[in-house]
């Protein structure tokens, strides 16, 4: 074989990757809160009595579903300019990942408040509490602690696909391995430290939410 | 108090279909305060709905609900102010799984009466303590067994003190062993003078216990009066009929 491998190459590369690596994070960070508290208040809007408001939050988890995400971050990035809404590149790349988030969260959620037996709405409403009583104190943590794992992975999705954002020059992990290959040449060493850090964030997000779902829900619920 | 006594609850003409099927066909009834009253009969003879639809859990199609004041008619949306009058005991306990004994019956004196947090622990504890379980508080539904799940049901509710508790066939789900202690808390209940409407297949517990059975068929209150009389001497035949297959058992 005539390739020779060679990873020092990469150490003097180290400000750019730990960077992207802080922007994968932030990014994923910030669009984590946002998006899941966009998919609970989805969730909530879809679930609810208010049609129009169903059928509206309905529309737009459909329309995210069903396009790709590259699409969707160009129209935000691109397209949005012409109706004059211009964004810097990360504000694009958080938004795409928080509407994107939002839509597939508010699916996840609304399958863990339509598993909520009956009973349990009716006990809280015959004790006179109100209906956005109710969502907030019977039906969402039982609810989140369900489908804990599940929004778990779609965190971990769109984290692993915020490496997209790089095609708008978000200065994230992939972004920061495209620019040092295009400089040093050595495509496999930097996509192979790619893959593990991101394999390494993966795991560490995984293992967070795994911690935080102990923490939230070990109590009643998953013994039940 | 005035000679004449008003009905603590009084519904009158309630009708209510599902879909194409009628189910309550124009039902009248009044209970006054401190009454125990059951209600019997097959399954599908409206019993239940009749008791749901005291505290609007089931929707009425007609007729006019009156609950110590509080009018409710089909028109109605916010039942709010006729639900704190009125507590439920359902057939699967429905606790909040994710809540403590304690938490349960605390939740609703926090964010429907606005409870200060010591208020709130004292009502709970008593409430607890009323229906022997002052020593679960901080154990979860799923460390409960049936019966001490129900009495936990039943402390949230009187905590809120209600004027009337619906008890919706509160003992059918449990183990027959466990039926006793949740029944005698009901019988305490009852001595103690709460207003109380049962759906109850526990015939012998509705004779001893009751002031009037109510022998529901076919959507009507086809009989009505005290337990002994009704059970002696029922003057229809569905009833006979009925009392016949429940003692046959």
């Amino acid at each position: 074989m005539a390739y020779s491998f060679d990873f020092s190459s990469l150490l003097d590369y180290t400000p750019v990757l730990v960077d992207g690596v802080a922007t994968t994070v932030g990014l994923t960070a910030v669009s984590t809160v946002l998006g899941v508290a966009l998919g609970v208040g989805g969730a909530a809007a879809r679930t609810s009595t208010v049609k129009p408001l169903a059928v509206v939050v309905g529309a737009y988890v459909e329309l995210i579903r069903n396009t790709p995400f590259l699409v969707q971050l160009f129209f935000i990035f691109f397209g949005l300019p012409s109706l004059g809404i211009r964004l810097a590149e990360w504000q694009a790349a958080v938004l795409a990942m928080v509407v994107n988030l939002g839509a597939y969260s508010t699916e996840i959620i609304r399958a863990g408040i339509e598993a909520t037996p009956k009973g349990q709405i009716e006990a809280g409403a015959s004790l006179g509490m109100t209906g956005p009583q109710i969502f907030r104190y019977v039906v969402l943590g039982p609810a989140m602690a369900k489908i804990w794992p599940a929004l778990t992975s779609q965190i971990v999705i769109v984290m692993l696909g915020s490496s997209v954002c790089s095609q708008i020059a978000a200065e994230e992990l992939s972004f920061a391995a495209n620019f040092i290959q295009s400089r040093n040449f050595r495509p496999f060493e930097v996509y192979f430290l790619a893959t593990a850090l991101y394999l390494a964030l993966a795991v560490a997000l995984r293992w967070i939410f795994s911690l935080m779902g102990q923490r939230m829900f070990a109590k009643g619920v998953s013994r039940a | 108090m005035s000679p004449v006594k008003t009905p603590l609850v009084k519904l009158s003409a309630i009708r209510k279909s599902f879909g194409p099927v009628e189910v309550l066909k124009g039902v009248d009834m009044a209970v006054e305060e401190g009454q125990v009253v059951a209600m019997i009969g097959r399954s599908g003879s409206g019993k239940s709905t009749l008791l749901r639809s005291i505290n609007g859990l089931e929707r009425i199609d007609g007729g006019v609900i009156e609950v110590d004041g509080e009018c409710v008619d089909p028109g109605q949306i916010d039942l709010r102010a006729l639900r704190q009058k009125v507590g439920m005991v359902f057939q699967q306990f429905n606790l909040f799984p994710h809540l403590t004994a304690g938490e349960n019956v605390m939740l609703a004196l926090k964010v429907v009466k606005k409870q200060d947090k010591a208020a709130t622990r004292a009502a709970a504890e008593s409430a607890l303590a009323k229906v022997g379980l002052g020593h679960k508080f901080d154990a979860y539904p799923s460390q409960l067994s049936g019966g001490q799940q129900q009495r936990v049901a039943i402390a949230r509710s009187l905590a809120m003190a209600p004027k009337v508790l619906l008890c919706d066939e509160i003992t059918s789900a449990l183990d027959p062993e466990l039926v006793a202690e949740v029944l005698g808390v009901v019988r305490k209940l009852a001595e103690e003078g709460m207003t109380l409407i049962l759906v109850t297949h526990e015939m012998r517990f509705a004779r001893e216990v009751c002031d009037r059975l109510v022998f529901m068929h076919g959507g009507r209150i086809a009989e009505q009066g005290p337990p002994a009389e009704l059970f002696d001497r029922p003057s229809t035949p569905e009833l006979a009929q009925f009392i016949g297959m429940v003692e046959a058992r």
